[in-house]
């Protein structure tokens, strides 16, 4: 789960990781109201959205007066942000921050993620604050600094004076200060069963201070349990409501734009079905993982959120039955085709426990756009071919 | 032969009594799998599907003898149960629980290293040597014995690759689900080296997954140590940049992790790289006829 930038400081705040001060607005005149609170001279508007790459999209204002507050919050509240990570529809922006003005001498990069490889969190910094961190590793791999923390010792000394000597920080003080802030990082992302925490920029100030002008956070999904606090922070509107909706019923469902609707069981297997329904020249509508119990109810959602996109001229179905027998799956496809109108062909391939008896389910049931299928090669070929309007 | 497990490996369940536990527990015996008993705490001194249940794991091992448990406690009780065991000896602990804390697997897996026990899992179908011995949730009737050795990240991939390697008239010598979390015990690495040492296994099919660099650590390992044929599918080449589709590894961003700089590095190291997983048992139909 993703947070806003503006809880994300909230809770930099909570383990005294310096930020500017800022206060949420969902109005124009919250924004200016928020704007005459801090003081001033100078404030940043700032869009709340899940994404990167915010100012280049015209989401980040500086505000040199209350007009321009005023302004700036009008042309950003309600905005549709296109930026790198929001893919083309872009997303509304339905909260800004207003944040005071910094004093900016320096622009760094810093943050703590897991490195799956040594199975051990890593902060990573750099001096190149402000830019693309993917494009710094890619141009100046030198440029980046990783410091692995062994989460038995926990964050040491020496693992701070490796990240000040590699960022070229020599001001005792300074140093002093970018370790406590390092330190204090880390703790926050073990206590919080954080995924990712990462600030760009993180700067300077003219008074040699380090304030985190930026914060992105994510949380392990199984760890929110433990975390209410941070579940509270949920933003459904960030979410995709189809996904949303899967989701409480047990399905894992991802929106692609292919014409080829897929429903299978196993997120490995439903990837395997997309890459062979793409090698055999289709495009997949979808990812969706109905997972261990397909049942006639499961089955059911899964069409009506499948047809719910109007590109889908043929379904998948993909089951390998292990655990769960064959012919229930057939009974529960048929069920299912009861209680959602499925006005497309259905390519039904069931495999595993008591495979042969479904094959007969289906076979006498008899329904004109319930089309089995023998094997994945077969089951996609199918598919294929149905979407084409050639089956 | 085979590896890690055989039919004479005894094993004990941790979370016997639970509704999964029972489930399954009941499937693996009936599969012809040594269990020897359970563990539920406060429950120490019952019979459940007929073996013994202890409270600690301790109290199991010193009766029975047992060398591998089999998880299924709750998510969040996984990382004490997996350190119960590492702490009472035992050698193998297959983890099969969904959605365990990733910091609490980090803490976990370290531990049991420390104790010299090996780990698979979590999120994982488990393992199998067909026709002997069955840890986890696999449906046992698919794995017809025979000379191939099978690691997957996925678990309904690892079923659609043996079902395919029996079509074709050959068969399963083991088969590992090491699952797909960013935490996880044996991977390629460990088990490649074994499967290569086993006098019964003749081919090797490994499937992965977008995501981490576990296929790429595997190919370099593939090119200097494994002489066997090995065929690979790496599920998620349609997948789109930044989507987690399931498996909490199963996710793509940057450049780091995608099926084709997997399928690329896996090529150069002298796998048969199939694109679609519907090819799996021809290929290796393929490699054996070679041989």
């Amino acid at each position: 789960m993703n947070i806003h930038e503006y809880q994300a400081k909230e809770i930099f705040a909570e383990y005294g990781v310096p930020t500017p001060k800022g206060k949420i607005a969902n109005s124009v005149e919250e924004a200016v109201e928020n704007a005459k609170e801090l003081g001033g001279p100078v404030w940043v508007v700032k869009a709340q959205i899940h994404a990167g790459g915010r100012g280049l999209g015209g989401g980040v204002k500086l505000a040199k007066s209350l007009d321009e507050v005023k302004q700036y919050a009008q042309e950003i509240l309600g905005m549709t942000l296109v930026t790198h990570q929001t893919g083309s529809e872009g997303k509304l922006v339905q909260k800004v921050y207003i944040e005071d003005g910094a004093d900016i001498k320096d622009e760094l990069y810093l943050s703590v993620v897991l490195d799956r490889a040594q199975e051990m969190p890593i902060i990573m910094a750099s001096t190149e604050g402000g830019m693309d961190i993917e494009t710094v590793a890619e141009k100046t791999p030198e440029k980046i600094i990783k410091v692995t923390i062994d989460p038995s010792i926990g964050f040491q000394g020496f693992h701070g004076r490796e990240l000040v000597f590699g960022l070229g920080i020599t001001d005792k003080n300074e140093q002093r200060k970018m370790i406590d802030f390092a330190s204090k990082l880390y703790k926050l992302y073990m206590d919080k069963d954080a995924e990712m925490i990462e600030i760009n920029p993180l700067v300077k100030t003219g008074s040699g201070d380090f304030i985190a002008l930026d914060g992105k956070m994510g949380f392990d999904d199984s760890a929110l349990g433990r975390h209410p606090e941070l579940e509270a922070m949920r933003d459904i509107s960030e979410e995709d409501p189809d996904e949303r909706e899967a989701a409480q019923y047990g399905l894992s469902y991802i929106a692609l734009d292919g014409e080829i609707g897929c429903m299978v069981n196993g997120a490995g297997l439903a990837m395997g079905t997309m890459d062979t329904i793409n090698y055999m020249g289709g495009t997949p509508a979808n990812f969706l993982d109905v997972g261990g119990s397909a049942n006639a109810e499961t089955v059911a959602k899964g069409f009506e959120i499948i047809l719910k996109n109007p590109n889908v001229k043929a379904i998948f179905v993909n089951i390998f039955g292990g655990i769960v027998r064959c012919d229930r799956i057939a009974n529960g496809i048929l069920e299912a085709t009861k209680l959602v109108d499925v006005h497309v062909p259905v390519i039904v391939r069931l495999d595993g426990t008591n495979a042969p008896e479904a094959a007969e389910i289906l076979k006498n049931a008899n329904i004109a756009n319930v089309i089995p299928a023998t094997d994945l090669a077969d089951g996609a070929a199918k598919a294929v071919a149905a979407a084409k309007g050639e089956l | 032969m085979s590896i890690l497990v055989n039919k004479d490996t005894k094993v004990i369940v941790q979370g016997f009594t639970g509704k999964e536990g029972t489930f399954h527990a009941e499937q693996c015996i009936d599969y012809g799998t040594n269990i020897v008993g359970g563990v539920t705490p406060n429950k120490g001194g019952e019979i459940h599907l007929g073996k013994p249940v202890f409270n600690t794991v301790k109290d199991a091992v010193d009766a029975t003898g047992a060398t591998v448990s089999m998880v299924f406690v709750p998510p969040a009780f996984v990382a004490d149960a997996v350190m119960e065991a590492a702490d009472a000896g035992i050698e193998l602990a297959v983890i099969i629980t969904e959605g365990a804390p990733v910091k609490d697997m980090m803490f976990a897996k370290q531990y049991a290293t420390k104790h010299n026990m090996k780990t698979i899992g979590p999120n994982c179908p488990g393992i199998i040597t067909a026709e002997e011995c069955k840890i986890g949730i696999m449906p046992g009737m698919i794995f017809k014995k025979g000379n191939v050795g099978l690691i997957s990240k996925s678990g309904t991939l690892t079923y659609e690759g043996a079902n395919q390697v029996v079509k074709e008239g050959f068969g399963i010598s083991t088969a590992v689900g090491i699952g797909g979390d960013p935490i996880i015990g044996l991977s390629y690495k460990q088990i490649l080296p074994m499967f290569e040492a086993d006098p019964e296994t003749e081919a090797i099919v490994m499937i992965g997954e977008i995501g981490g660099d576990l296929e790429i650590q595997a190919a370099k390992l593939i090119k200097e140590q494994i002489t066997k044929p090995v065929v690979a599918f790496i599920a998620g080449q349609t997948a789109p940049k930044g989507k987690r589709m399931g498996h909490a590894g199963a996710i793509i961003s940057g450049s780091a992790g995608t099926a084709k700089e997997k399928m690329e590095a896996l090529e150069a190291a002298g796998v048969k790289v199939v694109v679609s997983p519907a090819e799996i048992g021809k290929a290796v139909a393929e490699v054996l006829a070679k041989k």
